[in-house]
C-alpha cells in the first residue's frame, strides 16, 4: 500500500499504473469497478469483505471515506495492488468541501467501459438513484440490515426508492429460504392457500420474504414475531397439510411436508462476503426484487 | 415437476439454485482413491452449499465387515482431509443421518436383497422417493456383474414417477471393442438416458468456458478457422509420475488414459461447430460430427511420437524412471507420453493440423488448448524488425492457473520500429471457495437432477476409439518407445514429429 497524502483523482490513477508496473505484471483482467462508500469505523471491516468478494469478481475497489464535510478540501489515498486482492485497490479519505463533490473524485477512478457497482454497508442515501455516486453505478447495494438510523424502517425506504439497478442484502439473504421453498413446490406441486413467516422483530429480510410469497403466490401471509436468529420459519399451507422449514439456531433448518419425513437441512445464515459475491454475480436489473418490492410497499400501505 | 406450474419459479430470477428433488445415492467401491477424494467430498460440498434435497441419503457397498458408523466415519475422514468448503457439524450431521452400509461381495445375492431392503427403507424413513443413482467408483471388469445383480433384484427398474440411474467413471475400454462390449453391458440394465459416463475434464469451469468464449463473443469466431488458424495444439502435462498406480497404469498409457477421452472431449469443444441450443441432445450431435470427421494421417511413423520417463530431475526432485517404478514390468512397452497428430476434413478445419499430446514426468503440470494463428499476409516491417515476431495464439489454461492468454506482436520500447510478442493473461476468477464448485459437484448434482449436456455418450466413446485404435495398432507392432529425461517435455521424436511439419511444441 502506497500512501498518498493531499492528492487527487490523477494521482491516484497515475499510482494504480505505478503499482501494476512495480509488480511486475503490467495486465490486469478486472470485471468491474465497486465503490464502497463507508465511515472510518467500518472501513477495514468492509474493505475486507470486498477482498474476500474480489476473489470471484476481480475489480477495482474504491472505498470512499466521507469525512468531516467542514473546512479546507483534503484528499488522502492509501493505493496498492496484490495483497490478497486480486484487482488495484484504493481507499480514499475524504475531507472537507470535498465531501460533497465526492462523485468528481470517484468518476475519472472507474475502469474504462466496465461496469460499476456501489455498496452502502451501513446507511444508504435515501434515494440512491440520485444520490451523485449512486448515478455513476448501475447497480446499487444497500444493507437495511446493516443500518444504525430508523433500522425498522429502513427496507421500507429502500423499496419505495426501488429503481433498477437497486438491490438490498436483506433480500439476498433469503435466496438459500427461496430456493429451499421453490424446491419443495418443484417436488410436491400443492394449491398454497396461506402462509406465514416467523422472524425476530426487526427483519427486513423476513418482510421481503413475505413480499416475494404473497407477491408469486396470491395469498395473504402473515409476518410473525419470534426471538430470532433472522427468521426461523417460513409456513404454506395447503389442503393437504403444511410445508413448513423451520430454524432456530440460525444453521439447522427442519423440512417438513405433506406425507412425508420430517427431514433436516443445512440453511446457514451467511457471511457479508458471500452475499456481496452473489451480489456482484449479475449487474442488471432484478426483476423479481423489483416486483417484491412493490408488493412489501403496497402491503405496507393496505 | 414442471417449472412452469410452480408459482415460486421465474425464468427471470436466476439467484434461485436448481435443487436435487428427493433422491439417494448408493456407492460402489467405498475404499478407493476415487470415492475418497472426489465423489464423498463433493457429496458434502454439495450439501454445505444446500444443493442436496433434504433427506438425501449415501448408501455405501464393500466387500467390508462395516457397521453404519463404521461408513459414516469412511466418510468423515475423506470429507475432513480434502472437501473444499469448510466443515459444519450441523451439515455433517444432516447428511450423516442418512448414511447405510451394505457389506457384501458383489456376487452375493444376499447382500443385494438387503441393498434393495435399505433403499426400500430409506424411501420410507427418509422419503428419498424410490430416486437412486448407482455410482460405480469400481474397476470395470465388475461392472457387468454389479449390473447384472441390480437388474436381478429389481433394483434398476424404476416405479412410475421415480428414476434410476447408472454413474460410470473412465476408463470406457480400452478399444473400441472393448468399448463396445462395455456398452452393451450397460445397456442390457439400464436406458441409454440413464447411463451417466463422468469425464470429470467436462464438468471444470475452464472447459465450459471454452463454448462461451467461442459462441458468446464476437471476436473469435471469424477467425476460428484454416483461413486464419495455422494449427492447435492441445496438452495435457503432468508432472508427477505413475504414483502408485503400477497395475492400473502398466499396460493403458497415456493414449488411452487421457488422450482417448479428456483431449479428445476437448478437441471437440474447440473445433465444433456451433450447436443449436446448449441442451444435451445438440451438443452431442456437433461433437459427434467433429469426431466423425477428425482422421489421422496416412503415415502414422511420421506423425505420432511415444515415450517413457527415464530417471532424472523433476522440479529440484531426484525421481526414477518409469521401468524402475515399483510394480512395472522392466520389459514395459507401455507409453507415458504420448503426441498424435489429427486432421479434420471439414470446410472450417482442412488443412489444420490438431496435435494432441499427453504425458507424465513433464516439466511442469498444465493442461491447455492453444490455437496458434498464421503470421499476417503481408508484413509492412522489414524483416529484421520482425524477427522476434512469431505466431498469434489465443491459449486457454484448463488447469491450473485457469485462464487465457493471447498473445501479439508490440513495438519494442525505445527502438525505431522493432516487433516482438507480448502475452495479455486473463486470469479466470471464481476461485473463492464457497461459490466454485469443484468439476465433481458440478457433475454430481447434474447426474441427480438428470441434466446431461456434460456427460459423453457411447457414441462419441466409441467414435474417440476408432479414431486411436490404429495408433495403438501401430506402436503394439515398433518395439518399445524412445527413454526421455524426467523434467523434460518429453522425447525427441516428439519434436520430430512437429518439425516435419516446419512447427515446434509450445512450451506450455
Amino acid at each position: 500500500m502506497i500512501e498518498l497524502i493531499d492528492t487527487n483523482a490523477a494521482g491516484i490513477a497515475a499510482e494504480f499504473v505505478a503499482s501494476r508496473l512495480r509488480a511486475g505484471s503490467p495486465a490486469m483482467s478486472m470485471v468491474m469497478t465497486l465503490v464502497i462508500v463507508v465511515d472510518e469505523e467500518g472501513s477495514e471491516d468492509a474493505m475486507r469483505v470486498a477482498r474476500q468478494a474480489s476473489h470471484e469478481h476481480p475489480a477495482r475497489v474504491l472505498g470512499v471515506i466521507l469525512g468531516d464535510g467542514r473546512g479546507h478540501p483534503q484528499i488522502n489515498a492509501q493505493v496498492g495492488t496484490g495483497a490478497g486482492w486480486t484487482g488495484e485497490t484504493a481507499l480514499i479519505r475524504l475531507e472537507g468541501e470535498v465531501v460533497r463533490h465526492a462523485e468528481s473524485v470517484v468518476l475519472p477512478l472507474l475502469l474504462p467501459d466496465s461496469p460499476v457497482a456501489i455498496w452502502w454497508p451501513a446507511d444508504p442515501p435515501a434515494d440512491p438513484a440520485q444520490d451523485a455516486l449512486g448515478r455513476l453505478a448501475q447497480r446499487r447495494i444497500t444493507d437495511a440490515a446493516g443500518a444504525t438510523r430508523r433500522r425498522s424502517k429502513a427496507i421500507n425506504a429502500q423499496c419505495s426508492a426501488y429503481a433498477p439497478g437497486n438491490s438490498d442484502l436483506a433480500w439476498t439473504r433469503i435466496t438459500p429460504w427461496r430456493a429451499l421453498l421453490a424446491a419443495a413446490l418443484d417436488q410436491q406441486p400443492l394449491k398454497i392457500t396461506a402462509g406465514s413467516v416467523t422472524a425476530e422483530r426487526i427483519s427486513p429480510s423476513a418482510d421481503l420474504l413475505v413480499a416475494w410469497l404473497s407477491d408469486r403466490l396470491k395469498v395473504k401471509v402473515v409476518r410473525k414475531n419470534s426471538r430470532g436468529p433472522g427468521i426461523t420459519e417460513a409456513r404454506l399451507d395447503s389442503r393437504e397439510g403444511p410445508i413448513v422449514i423451520s430454524r432456530r439456531d440460525g444453521r439447522l433448518a427442519t423440512f417438513s411436508s405433506p406425507d412425508r419425513p420430517d427431514r433436516p437441512v443445512a440453511l446457514k445464515r451467511r457471511q457479508l462476503p458471500e452475499l456481496l459475491a452473489e451480489e456482484l454475480r449479475r449487474l442488471d436489473e432484478d426483476d423479481v426484487y423489483a416486483a417484491t418490492a412493490r408488493k412489501l410497499m403496497k402491503l405496507h400501505l393496505s | 415437476m414442471s417449472d412452469s406450474t410452480n408459482p415460486l419459479r421465474d425464468p427471470r430470477d436466476r439467484r434461485l439454485p436448481r435443487i436435487a428433488g428427493p433422491c439417494g445415492m448408493v456407492l460402489f467401491g467405498v475404499t478407493g482413491d476415487l470415492s475418497r477424494k472426489k465423489v464423498m467430498p463433493a457429496i458434502y460440498d454439495l450439501a454445505n452449499r444446500g444443493l442436496l434435497p433434504p433427506g438425501f441419503s449415501l448408501v455405501g457397498f464393500a466387500r467390508r465387515d462395516w457397521a453404519n458408523e463404521d461408513f459414516a466415519q469412511v466418510v468423515h475422514n475423506a470429507v475432513k482431509e480434502h472437501s473444499r468448503t469448510e466443515f459444519r457439524e450441523e451439515v455433517w450431521n444432516q447428511l450423516a443421518e442418512g448414511f447405510r452400509f451394505v457389506p457384501g461381495d458383489f456376487n452375493n445375492d444376499q447382500a443385494f436383497s438387503t441393498l434393495r431392503r435399505t433403499i426400500e427403507e430409506l424411501d420410507e424413513q427418509r422419503g428419498t422417493a424410490g430416486n437412486h443413482a448407482f455410482y460405480l467408483a469400481i474397476p470395470p471388469g465388475f461392472f457387468g456383474e454389479v449390473v447384472g445383480q441390480l437388474k436381478e433384484h429389481e433394483l434398476a427398474e424404476p416405479s412410475p414417477g421415480s428414476w434410476r440411474r447408472v454413474v460410470v467413471e473412465k476408463p470406457f475400454g480400452h478399444d473400441e471393442d472393448s468399448a463396445r462390449a462395455l456398452n452393451e453391458t450397460l445397456a442390457s440394465v439400464f436406458p441409454s438416458g440413464s447411463i451417466f459416463r463422468i469425464d470429470h475434464y467436462l464438468g471444470k469451469e475452464t472447459v465450459q468456458n471454452i463454448l462461451a468464449l467461442r459462441f458468446a463473443n464476437a471476436m473469435f469466431e471469424p477467425i476460428w478457422n484454416s483461413n486464419y488458424v495455422d494449427h492447435v495444439q492441445i496438452t495435457m502435462a503432468e508432472d508427477i509420475g505413475i504414483a502408485g498406480r503400477a497395475g492400473y497404469y502398466d499396460g493403458i498409457g497415456a493414449a488411452r488414459d487421457v488422450i482417448q477421452n479428456h483431449l479428445m472431449q476437448l478437441m471437440c469443444l474447440v473445433a465444433m461447430e456451433e450447436p443449436t441450443s446448449f441442451d444435451a441432445e445438440s451438443l452431442r450431435i456437433e461433437k459427434l460430427k467433429l469426431l466423425s470427421a477428425a482422421c489421422l494421417p496416412r503415415r502414422l511413423d511420421l506423425t505420432t511420437a511415444r515415450g517413457q520417463y527415464a530417471a532424472g530431475w523433476q522440479g529440484g526432485e531426484k525421481v526414477l524412471g518409469f521401468l524402475e517404478e515399483d510394480g512395472v514390468r522392466k520389459s514395459s512397452t507401455t507409453e507415458t507420453y504420448a503426441a498424435i497428430k489429427l486432421n479434420v476434413e471439414n470446410r472450417r478445419w482442412a488443412g489444420v493440423p490438431f496435435y494432441l499430446r499427453a504425458g507424465k514426468r513433464l516439466g511442469r503440470r498444465v493442461t491447455e488448448v492453444a490455437v496458434v494463428f498464421k503470421p499476417a499476409p503481408h508484413q509492412p516491417f522489414t524483416r529484421a524488425a520482425t524477427e522476434e515476431l512469431t505466431h498469434n495464439a489465443v491459449v486457454m489454461r484448463i488447469q491450473p492457473d485457469e485462464g487465457m492468454t493471447v498473445r501479439f506482436g508490440s513495438k519494442v520500447p525505445g527502438t525505431q520500429m522493432e516487433i516482438r510478442d507480448v502475452n495479455m493473461d486473463f486470469a479466470y476468477g471464481g476461485t473463492f471457495t464457497e461459490s466454485s464448485a469443484e468439476a465433481y459437484e458440478r457433475l454430481i448434482l447434474d447426474v441427480l437432477l438428470g441434466d446431461p449436456p456434460l456427460f459423453p455418450r457411447h457414441a462419441e466413446v466409441e467414435r474417440a476409439w476408432q479414431i486411436l485404435d490404429p495408433v495403438l495398432d501401430h506402436w503394439a507392432s515398433k518395439g518399445k518407445p524412445e527413454q526421455y529425461a524426467s523434467g523434460t517435455w518429453g522425447p525427441s521424436s516428439a519434436d520430430a514429429m512437429l518439425a516435419r511439419d516446419g512447427r515446434t511444441w509450445r512450451r506450455p
